[in-house]
């Protein structure tokens, strides 16, 4: 297997982008990450996407967006995986290089989410349709469910939730591509309107546009593009039963700790190796239980972790340093990518304010569903 | 929800028909043709008992378009005394009295209606006990 490393990125702003379409928006991204490494042709593209189809009526992206992009005739195919379709993307992109398939892979993620649809019902899909959503759950539903089991389990409060938005807004606030740069407090945080109870709206990530795109080669070619390549040291993916009442423990996710535990052995590191990292905190309580389940906070601790600053900018571990989905924003198929951004930004020293001091190992996990799927990628600096 | 995709799903939405692994012992639901824990593919069919205790439970505030005008209700994952778990509304209660240990029976009732002249779709809803 070849070693394999990140050479170039790209990514539009992150909100409501109502001047860019889905193809507006991986162009921008593409031809960023081909700009950045000074590449003129990939062998193949891989886009993560979440469900064009439904947000706005749109399929068969690999073709589209090859075609857009000047490349059409290159090997190109969308993946899926609910919210997680970006992160596999990096996975299927990492395989081609490794795998000695392909020398140059565009990996890309996208979505556009505020065209019209009704997005509680297109992110419901995610969810199991005939035992879920027939009754009338939605995703905030589902993670409000595991919210109060671990509650149950592990005596997490409310506020415990609400720190985590407090953290994530306070570095998105330093993040330029960030959807929202406000900062909040926890009272704002708990006096914001209920969605499922235990979750309010400050605890959800919001509903976005946005494109990233990375550019992968091995790293004995990496020089043609950048003198500070970063190598993708592992990645591991797992899954879960879809539905959540299929779970033994609701509080716990499984496929986290499976792909967190694949991607560990692959790279040859332990969990305290780790120094900077990207979770998937779709809700507030989906950073809790990912810390937990990927080793990187004891289990049971990650409810105190952001109040306690461990997962803060200087503190021991820090998480979501971009803001996270939270503070960023959650274009559902572009976050997997977005988050190996900020970790490859990192670990070259290029995150401005945001910077890590002195990172050289990084992670990032991004989840699909209630944690049906998950994918964890471990990074160093050369 | 298409007419011939809701007449299929009968035997669960109706009966709560599940499915226990000989091997393992698993019960699943709906019934399935290979058990998820052992990949056992000897298995008997059982119905659910209509009754559980909640696992876990929200009150979903801003509902699908086609809930909108039930919000806020409360929503549970219920475990029937076979070891079966299932996803459903408790109703007939304040939403916020619906937590984790609460016992409910499980009740026949309409859940949707498939868009303003189409069929109604039943299944079952938990109701407290006592």
């Amino acid at each position: 297997m070849r070693e394999v490393a990140i050479v170039g990125a790209g990514m539009t702003r992150f909100g409501e982008i109502w001047e860019s379409s889905l193809r507006d928006l991986f162009v921008e991204a593409a031809a960023g990450a081909l700009n950045s490494a000074g590449a003129d042709h990939v062998d193949s593209i891989f886009v993560g996407n979440m469900s064009g189809g439904q947000f706005v009526g749109q399929e068969h992206l690999g073709p589209l967006m090859a075609d857009h992009l000047g490349m059409a005739g290159v090997a190109a195919a969308r993946v899926e995986s609910a919210c997680a379709s970006g992160g596999m993307a990096l996975n299927m992109g990492f395989m081609a290089v490794a795998s000695g398939c392909s020398d140059a892979v565009l990996v890309a993620g996208v979505e556009k989410m505020t065209d019209g649809a009704d997005v509680t019902n297109v992110l419901a899909s995610a969810a199991d349709q005939e035992t879920e959503v027939y009754h009338g759950i939605t995703f905030p539903g589902l993670y409000a469910m595991i919210a109060r089991a671990h509650m149950e389990k592990h005596g997490t409060t409310e506020e415990d939730l609400a720190w985590v938005a407090v953290k994530n807004h306070k570095h998105g606030s330093l993040n330029p591509k960030a959807q929202f740069r406000g900062e909040v407090t926890v009272e704002q945080v708990l006096r914001s309107s209920m969605v499922a109870e235990p979750l309010r709206l400050l605890h959800c990530s919001p509903v976005s546009d946005g494109a990233a795109a990375v550019l992968l080669c091995p790293l004995d070619q990496a020089e043609k593009y950048t003198d500070k390549p970063v190598k993708v040291i592992g990645t591991g993916v797992a899954t879960d039963s879809i539905a959540l009442a299929d779970r033994k423990d609701p509080a716990f996710l499984g496929s986290v700790e499976k792909s967190a535990e694949r991607a560990y052995k692959m790279a040859g590191v332990t969990p305290k190796d780790i120094q900077v990292a990207e979770v998937h905190d779709c809700f507030a309580i989906a950073e809790i239980c990912c810390l937990e389940a990927s080793g990187l906070i004891e289990k049971g601790k990650g409810a105190k972790a952001a109040a306690s600053g461990v997962t803060s900018l200087g503190g021991r571990i820090p998480v979501n340093t971009s803001g996270g989905l939270k503070s960023k924003g959650h274009p559902v198929g572009a976050t997997g990518v977005a988050q190996a951004i900020e970790v490859f930004e990192q670990l070259r020293g290029e995150s401005g304010e945001r910077q890590v001091e002195d990172a050289r190992i990084g992670l990032t996990q991004n989840m699909g569903g209630s944690g049906a799927s998950s994918v964890v990628h471990i990074y160093q600096g050369v | 929800m298409p007419s011939p995709r809701y007449w299929r799903e009968r035997a669960n939405r109706f009966r709560l028909e599940a499915a226990r692994c000989k091997g393992c012992d698993r019960v699943t639901y709906p019934a399935r043709t290979i058990c998820p824990s052992c990949r056992g593919t000897d298995l008997e069919t059982l119905n659910l008992s209509r009754k559980g205790k909640v696992v876990t439970s929200t009150v979903v505030h801003v509902g699908p378009s086609e809930f909108t005008m039930e919000a806020p209700y409360a929503m549970a994952v219920v475990e029937t005394p076979e070891g079966g778990r299932l996803m459903v509304q408790v109703v007939d209660c304040e939403p916020s009295d619906v937590q984790p240990g609460l016992e409910v029976s499980l009740e026949f009732r309409l859940i949707r209606r498939e868009g303003h002249s189409g069929i109604l779709c039943y299944g079952h809803k938990g109701v407290p006990v006592g």
